[in-house]
């Protein structure tokens, strides 16, 4: 067993397990920490495929800025576990069960497929920065100029939906 | 690493945000688990991107297996966006009915 398999397995059980602590801690800030776990490994997993740029963009984006917003929100309304509203069990058992199915259903379906091609690992190029950068600014520089026409919208939906009146 | 084992392991996360959403009643958790299921799909877009490096028409042109990442990027601003914009709608949510039960929004059809 390689180092690059112990580390994808490691990573991937602290995905899987920070998943689930996150959909049964009551309290929603040990949610948001939780999630920020996930975060980090996911982000392991782009390093391990040598996707720099993404592996540091969604610290960045993710974990940064998007779970500060949680973060502030959830303490902005004082919620802790004694607030937290609770399905009845029947309704939880009933939607454990049904995503349960739809795990079972798709892994079944693709691991029937006989092809398993392999992923490059630790290597290629295409992920630094310089590469991306280039694509970006050549073939795709009207999608990342429309990008930031949705991010002035958004903005102001914000400013405007959250304003008190 | 095959791409059989990024496809379960997305596959798994993708599940346990939907599990989240279906069991769940809290409105931020539920948008958290909405979260959760991009980024398990960024993770599977990464895989299958690095799964195209090795094929010949990623030799031929180096712009094509960055096209994926390129693609992870722009799901990453769209969901800054998003984030704003639903952060706020709770906010208001909060503001107007003092709870962030999922269950209060059907005061909508009235």
């Amino acid at each position: 067993m390689s180092i690059i398999s112990i580390l994808f397995y490691f990573l991937s059980f602290l995905a899987v397990g920070s998943a689930i602590m996150m959909l049964i801690s009551k309290n929603p800030i040990h949610s948001i920490l939780w999630l920020i776990v996930i975060f980090f490994a996911i982000s392991g997993h782009y390093v391990l495929m040598n996707a720099q740029f993404l592996a540091i963009v969604n610290i960045i984006v993710y974990a940064g800025a998007i779970m500060v917003l949680f973060l502030f929100v959830v303490m902005l309304m004082n919620l802790n576990a004694e607030t937290e509203p609770v399905k009845n069990h029947r309704l939880q058992l009933i939607g454990v069960v049904s995503g349960g199915l739809l795990l079972l259903v798709l892994l079944s379906a693709v691991m029937k497929t006989k092809a398993n091609l392999p992923v490059q690992m630790v290597v290629g190029e295409e992920g630094l920065i310089q590469n991306l950068g280039k694509t970006l600014f050549t073939y795709y520089v009207v999608p990342f100029e429309l990008s930031s026409i949705l991010f002035l919208s958004a903005m102001v939906g914000a400013v405007v939906i959250s304003k008190k009146d | 690493m095959d791409i059989k084992a990024y496809i379960a392991l997305s596959l798994i996360l993708f599940c346990t945000g939907i599990v989240g959403v279906l069991v769940r009643r809290n409105a931020i958790i539920i948008f958290m688990c909405i979260e959760l299921m991009l980024n398990s799909v960024n993770l599977l877009l990464v895989a299958f991107s690095k799964m195209h490096a090795v094929s010949a028409a990623a030799k031929a042109s180096s712009t094509f297996a960055a096209d994926a990442q390129i693609f992870v990027f722009f799901i990453m601003v769209v969901a800054a966006a998003e984030v704003s914009v639903g952060l706020a709608i709770i906010v208001m949510l909060y503001r107007n009915t003092h709870s962030i039960d999922i269950n209060f929004l059907n005061r909508l059809k009235n």
